[in-house]
């Protein structure tokens, strides 16, 4: 049985999809998608204790031996994405039963929970899958999955930062698909271990350059580096809040996950940093979006819009990580991938349940809510500590590896933006923190309370989990240093 | 000769500059998703092309015939076709819900419209 787990942890997500649909009735679309997800997190959790001393699992779905055959691959990144993407959504779907109870009209609700399982579905198959092509499958499942549940949002606006996100997204996936065409084309194979022995003797090769590029602007779309990130506030913003939530802490950081894969594994590292020059060109992305995307988080109005801005911002920093081309950079922006994820998380939570109560999260619907609804916001002021980086918080062990990882290679002047922008950080949680805390709220402003616990719970789960990855650390940044290793070693 | 030999990416390539102009400079949803379609067909095209082995036949086994084309792009393709149909139909279905709100499928409109608020 736990031998067919890395083909279950994919088709048990796909089949609970209609499932759903099928099982329409009341509670039970919602109770199936939670069942579902807690068994993808315990079969990522059995493959991660699987490939914890550096083994490599290699599964051939039906069957079919690799190459020709599709080879799901298990690394520790692979299994530690994994256990990123189950964990998130198995503490998300808890709070989705309320809140979407609340946003999303009754007849829908199946729809939501099928859509939602689906999502799951393409960000776990992204993060096992070892066949280039198949990657570009559940890429696509993913996000069609993605479009539709943000336009599922409240607004109107939902619509047209669905379709925005659409279009980019669609362009994306096909540059990624033109990427694995021309390394077919030159290699004869899909699989990504078969690629990384074919590719090395076709390096200089005009193709393969067409193919890097194509490949890496197609997966710099989906992860919303600077300045591809257009898609990314709105889509965010207008979105229903559990879809928020789980898109922020994962989407994204699946989409990293693939750049390390093809820039590691696949295209191997002599290639990316050495003929392409990838270290610079990421370098310069990262640090106009850290710089930019903080500023312009401070001045939003609306601060669900404000955390998406600081989202891009917190890409530039694990792209930041990758551009060092050490082992303890790589180290940095893995453990800030899941870092970032749980914090992220936590913060689209507290703006589920702000939305929850107060129907909104402009900037001056919060005045007063540090009274009004106390446990909300200490949530929202411990993840948001998180988010700038303040020691005994998980934010702080990533940016303190980022800054190592930077004085590693003598970048003083990157350490000091990281310093700097951290402050740009506080700056902009600071602004909700005293709206909420030290503005009283208007008379005429009707009575509010904390949400109810179904909601309160898995926010603070995550929120807990925020301060616990600050100070116990093995999970997190152990993982992260074996997989970094693996991934510079070649493996 | 190698111009006409690469007859095939050629058109690949205008066909994906065509849509992809479409997609960026139209601002009518419609024909943003046209310019998409046109686009991904351009790749579709592009791996078609890469399966074909001079002088091979369709990939079916039969007596007589030793040079196969490579069927494996079909198979991918076929997929991506997949992919890409579905992308039409939830653009498309997404556009029918922006003109039910907003009454237009201009880009420039909506975005006017979203800014008052």
């Amino acid at each position: 049985m736990i031998a067919q787990f890395p083909a279950l942890q994919v088709v048990i997500p796909l089949l609970g999809a209609p499932l759903c649909i099928i099982l329409r009735r009341g509670a039970l679309p919602w109770l199936i998608a939670l069942l579902v997800s807690w068994a993808a997190l315990a079969m990522a959790a059995t493959l991660l204790s699987q490939v914890a001393d550096g083994e490599i699992i290699s599964y051939a779905l039906g069957g079919w031996l690799a190459p020709l055959g599709i080879e799901y691959r298990i690394d520790t990144l692979n299994a530690f994405m994994l256990l990123l993407v189950a964990g998130t959504s198995s503490a998300v779907l808890p709070f989705a039963y309320k809140s979407v109870a609340k946003e999303i009209p009754q007849d829908r609700h199946y729809l939501f929970y099928s859509g939602f399982l689906l999502m799951l579905t393409g960000l776990l198959g992204m993060a096992i899958t070892g066949d280039a092509f198949n990657v570009f499958v559940f890429i696509e499942i993913s996000s069609l999955s993605s479009y539709a549940m943000i336009a599922m949002g409240r607004d109107r606006r939902a619509l047209s930062a669905a379709f925005t996100y659409l279009v980019m997204g669609t362009v994306g996936a096909t540059f990624f698909l033109i990427g694995v065409g021309l390394i077919y084309a030159v290699t004869g194979t899909l699989n990504m271990a078969d690629l990384a022995e074919r590719l090395p003797p076709l390096y200089q090769s005009r193709t393969v350059l067409a193919a890097f590029a194509f490949i890496s602007v197609g997966i710099l779309l989906k992860l919303a580096l600077f300045p591809l990130h257009l898609w990314l506030p709105n889509a965010y913003t207008y979105a229903p809040s559990v879809v928020t939530a789980f898109l922020a802490a994962t989407a994204t950081k699946v989409a990293i996950y693939l750049l390390l894969r093809f820039g590691y594994t696949v295209f191997g590292a002599e290639f990316v940093f050495n003929i392409v020059p990838a270290s610079e060109v990421l370098l310069t992305l990262a640090l106009a979006g850290v710089i930019i995307a903080s500023f312009v988080a401070i001045f939003q109005s609306d601060v669900k819009r404000l955390l998406a801005y600081s989202s891009v911002a917190q890409i530039g920093y694990i792209i930041l990580g990758i551009s060092y081309a050490n082992v303890t950079g790589l180290t940095a922006s893995i453990v800030h991938i899941f870092n970032h994820a749980v914090t992220k998380g936590a913060l689209f939570l507290v703006m589920g349940c702000v939305a929850y109560a107060a129907g909104a999260c402009r900037l001056e619907s919060f005045a007063g809510l540090g009274k009004r609804m106390p446990l909300t916001m200490a949530a929202f002021v411990i993840a948001g500590l998180s988010l700038i980086g303040v020691p005994l918080t998980a934010g702080f062990i990533s940016k303190w590896y980022l800054v190592l990882g930077a004085m590693e290679k003598g970048w003083w002047p990157v350490a000091a933006v990281i310093l700097a922008t951290s402050l740009l950080a506080a700056v902009y949680v600071w602004r909700v923190v005293e709206i909420a805390y030290f503005r009283d709220a208007p008379a005429d402003a009707p009575p509010l309370s904390d949400p109810p616990l179904a909601l309160l719970v898995p926010t603070w789960v995550l929120t807990g989990a925020c301060v616990y990855f600050g100070i116990e650390t093995s999970l997190s940044l152990g993982f992260a240093e074996q997989a970094a290793i693996q991934l510079m070693g070649g493996g | 000769m190698e111009v006409l030999g690469h007859f095939n990416y050629w058109v690949v390539v205008v066909l994906m500059m065509i849509g992809f102009y479409a997609l960026i400079a139209r601002g009518n949803l419609i024909k943003k998703i046209v310019g998409l379609n046109i686009f991904q067909a351009s790749v579709f095209l592009l791996f078609i092309t890469l399966g074909k082995v001079t002088g091979g036949s369709a990939p079916i086994i039969a007596e007589g015939i030793t040079v196969y084309s490579n069927p494996l792009p079909h198979v991918l393709i076929l997929t991506a076709i997949v992919v890409g149909v579905a992308t039409t139909a939830l653009g498309l279905a997404l556009v029918v819900r922006i003109h039910e709100s907003y009454s237009t499928i201009e880009e420039n409109e909506i975005a006017d419209m979203d800014r008052e608020p």
